[in-house]
């Protein structure tokens, strides 16, 4: 799903707002959760997850194409936990995926024995 | 201090004057959104963001951190998220206190 796809799906599913406020709703929406993790703020959405953001401490990296070394500063990275509802809601998707794969080649074997 | 649903909600009132009802509804839709596709194995790409990734994870040896028990950790599938390059580079530039 693109970002375009999700304002779709959105302006979908109600009918307060046209298309256009939904479209602006989700740009401020996504600027503001990069605001807040660019002034080093965390994002916490309960049954979603939490964004917080990952010292790296300074290295000493190479310059792959001439191989000389450069010192590189200590930096910050954007980071992502999942909350419980949204890790037990995709695994719990995924379980029953997997039991339906599992059943697939009995149903087959089945069909091929009483057509025998 | 942190940013929640209730403050972007707040700033959809103030900037876009959706009214506090319409606004609490987007932000909760916005996330339902995401996990559903999430759920249904989709991945979410949110360009100038980022994008939540799917990974399936093969079961491996675990432990029970209470009793030391081995307990094997079941196959999963698991949500990961890639920032995006402009994140990525604003988040970059944040010269915050060092841990």
């Amino acid at each position: 799903m693109t970002k375009s796809e999700l304002i779709d799906v959105l302006a979908a599913g109600q009918n307060h707002l046209a298309y256009k406020d939904v479209e602006l709703a989700v740009r401020c929406i996504l600027d503001n959760m990069s605001n807040a993790l660019a002034s080093g703020e965390r994002i916490e959405i309960r049954g979603f997850g939490s964004f917080s953001l990952h010292y790296r401490p300074p290295r000493i990296g190479r310059n792959p194409k001439t191989g000389e070394a450069v010192s590189l500063s200590g930096k910050y990275v954007p980071h992502f936990k999942p909350g419980k509802e949204l890790r037990d809601r995709v695994n719990q998707a995924y379980q029953e995926e997997l039991m339906a794969a599992e059943e697939e080649p009995a149903k087959v074997r089945e069909r091929l024995v009483s057509t025998a | 201090m942190a940013l929640t649903k209730a403050e972007m909600a707040e700033h959809l009132f103030e900037v876009l004057g959706l009214n506090k009802r319409e606004a609490k509804d987007m932000v909760e839709m916005f996330f339902e959104e995401i996990r559903a596709a999430l759920e249904r194995g989709e991945q979410v790409k949110l360009s100038g963001f980022g994008n939540f990734d799917l990974r399936a994870k093969k079961e491996r040896p675990g432990r029970n951190p209470k009793t030391g028990e081995e307990i094997p950790i079941t196959a999963r599938r698991v949500v990961t998220f890639r920032p995006g390059q402009k994140l990525k580079s604003r988040v970059e530039a944040y010269a915050g206190p060092k841990p």
